[in-house]
């Protein structure tokens, strides 16, 4: 039960977050907005890059360090050392400001662990520019969107971290002030429909599912069996498109046991007698006939959204 | 065999368009390899690896592009299939991103950035920056004027670690020496990158802060200022203002500058979502965010050269007057370049539309 609700509010979340942009050739594209869940996700695999990358950074040259400490001879820091600070510095600062920038404003417009996710950052359709679709993705966007990224993200991870590291306790009123203000700009998202976080709505950007579909196989060229079953006009008319789409999940799946739990829920709908062994020829069938039904009302411009319609 | 693994991968014919049943399915078949030629474009660009695509690929995009679009607008009204139907809205978008994604470079922007695009924006700013000066030159006075009631204050005002031996009460010897040089460059570099990574930490912070209204934006800049303004009296007080001054201008001309402008992008941003005019309050604040962002890059530009600055010249020249002469050279330069650089003429700017 508890599955099923959750599937349900799924749906409804997927539901709130369908927009539509126009492509300049007048094409409504169906975007969705990027879920709370994917960009936490996304911005989780980021941080475990950055930290993971600058602990091995701090490591190779600690050892590289070491090294060249071993054989020094005389006081104050020796060249390399201070090439090795500032190389430190410098990465460091780099992997602050730069690696989302530079992912973003990559072809992909997305960062390593946004891709992993599946979403991408775009620019926010707005009244001024509808014509062009949601309009370029600039650089200056992408700069402002990631310079905002310094207050919403750094600033609270450090923030936490030191209050870790000093133990676990805020010093006093200011700290609890200084986490509340922090907390403002983390929870910014939550409270808007288009899950814009500060960054988004200075930059004119949002985050959108990027989803990479591959074409499925044609339903229609397997085998015909439209003639070892034939089914009237009353018979394709108790269902509607919801069902269909449901039928081609099926198939697709080509599960033998949900194919016999519909093929069984069909033929009590439709009042046939169910035969045994023959599941996907019969299914495979019905799938055309029904198509091919709806199809034609189409072209006529009538449609039926599901049954009970 | 072997050879086919490096060959190019090649779009396969689909099953033969007869064979399908379905009308809609057949209209799919038909189109199928246009799609999947479009669809391996896409992921060279993707890839950011333009020269795996051939020429003839290249001329072809615009019309793939159109014609998988026009696909997709039949298969609305016609086809009930759904997975060609997530197929081709995912092809679609995907194209989209790319025939009419930024197909401007990394270096294109920087050219168009340093040849014009800055200044411009930086004198679109005017207002904003006139409003930022004159909180800064409150914030130097107040600093001043609390010191000098009471010393106490030069304690709270001043970050901890950052006064070291300038204190009140020291001796004027001691001050001097804080002034001076150093004769060799060993350990400069380190200096210089520490600066700058902090200073621009500083200006960030000043330019995000913006975003809500641009009152923490303020309140940054007088702090900062009013530390400045307390060192100062300091100084006067032992009568160096003259070499403080100059020790200060260095660097200072550019970096107080930089925090100068990041302030006032992040009060553009603040003043437009507070006093949007006519356009929604997100139209103006990505608006104003964009035309900021633009100095703000600039501004980690000229923290890069104020961090050397501070770390080489401020430690290598030691009279007043060759540092005086160096700040004074650099306030000059910046503001020739903002106020004379034209407006580049192909810098598309969309947001005034």
């Amino acid at each position: 039960m508890s599955a099923e609700k959750s599937g349900r509010r799924y749906q409804a979340s997927l539901a709130s977050r369908r927009r539509e942009m126009v492509t300049p050739e007048g094409l409504a594209l169906p975007v969705t907005v990027a879920g709370r869940g994917a960009r936490a996700g996304a911005l989780l695999l980021d941080m475990i890059i950055l930290f993971g990358g600058a602990f091995v950074v701090l490591l190779v040259l600690v050892a590289f360090g070491e090294g060249l400490a071993g054989n020094r001879s005389g006081e104050g820091q020796s060249p390399a050392e201070e090439l090795a600070t500032v190389a430190l510095i410098m990465a460091f600062w780099l992997a602050r400001y730069g690696y989302f920038l530079f992912f973003e404003l990559g072809p992909r417009g997305a960062t390593p662990g946004k891709r992993l996710m599946g979403i991408r950052v775009a620019a926010r359709p707005s009244a001024s520019n509808a014509d062009a679709g949601g309009g370029r993705l600039t650089a200056e966007a992408v700069i402002a969107r990631n310079l905002l990224r310094d207050i919403e993200v750094f600033l609270p991870t450090f923030y936490l971290l030191g209050m870790l590291a000093s133990g676990g306790q805020a010093d006093g009123v200011m700290g609890w002030a200084a986490f509340v203000w922090l907390m403002v700009f983390l929870l910014f998202p939550l409270f808007n429909k288009d899950r814009l976080r500060g960054g988004d709505l200075v930059a004119g950007t949002w985050v959108i599912e990027a989803s990479r579909v591959r074409l499925a196989q044609a339903m229609s060229i397997a085998p015909n069996h439209g003639r070892d079953y034939r089914f009237g006009d009353a018979e394709l008319r108790v269902y509607g498109e919801h069902e269909l789409q449901v039928l081609e999940g099926v198939l697709r799946q080509d599960n033998p046991e949900a194919m016999r739990e519909v093929m069984l829920a069909i033929c009590r709908k439709i009042g046939w007698e169910p035969g045994a062994g023959h599941e996907r020829e019969f299914l495979e069938a019905f799938y055309s006939a029904l198509r091919a039904h709806l199809e034609r009302g189409m072209r006529f411009g009538q449609r039926k959204a599901d049954k009970h319609s | 065999m072997a050879l086919n693994l490096f060959a190019r991968k090649t779009i396969e014919p689909p099953a033969a368009i007869e064979a399908a049943s379905l009308r809609s399915d057949r209209f799919r078949l038909e189109r199928e390899t246009d799609w999947q030629r479009l669809e391996a474009i896409v992921e060279a660009l993707e890839k950011n690896r333009p020269r795996r695509i051939s020429d003839d690929d290249l001329l072809d995009l615009p019309v793939l592009y159109r014609k998988a679009a026009s696909s997709l607008a039949v298969a609305r009204e016609t086809s009930l299939d759904a997975a060609t139907l997530a197929y081709l809205e995912s092809l679609v978008r995907r194209a989209w991103f790319q025939v009419y994604g930024p197909r401007t470079g990394l270096f294109a922007w920087l050219r168009g950035f340093l040849g014009g695009g800055w200044s411009a924006s930086v004198r679109d700013l005017w207002l904003d920056i006139c409003i930022a000066l004159a909180v800064m030159v409150a914030g130097t006075v107040v600093g001043w004027l609390l010191v000098a009631r009471d010393s106490e204050w030069y304690y709270r005002l001043m970050p901890g670690g950052l006064a070291g031996e300038r204190q009140p009460g020291a001796s004027v010897e001691t001050l001097a020496a804080t002034l001076e040089g150093t004769e060799d460059a060993e350990g400069l570099t380190t200096f210089a990158a520490y600066l700058f990574s902090n200073n621009s930490g500083v200006c960030i912070l000043a330019f995000a802060l913006g975003f809500c209204f641009g009152v923490p934006t303020l309140l940054l800049l007088v702090y900062n200022m009013a530390a400045i303004g307390a060192i100062l009296w300091l100084f006067d007080d032992a009568g160096l203002t003259w070499e403080f001054a100059a020790w200060l201008a260095v660097h200072g001309t550019t970096e107080v500058f930089a925090i100068l402008l990041s302030g006032a992008a992040g009060l553009h941003i603040g003043r437009a979502m507070a006093f949007p005019g006519n356009r929604s309050i997100m139209a103006a604040a990505s608006a104003s965010g964009k035309r900021a962002a633009q100095v703000m890059a600039g501004c980690i530009l000229m923290l890069v050269v104020a961090g050397l600055l501070e770390g080489y010249a401020r430690q290598l020249v030691a009279s007043a007057e060759g540092r005086a002469t160096i700040g004074g050279v650099m306030l000059v330069l910046w503001l020739a370049y903002f106020i004379l650089m034209p407006r580049p003429r192909t810098h598309g700017r969309e947001d005034q539309a």
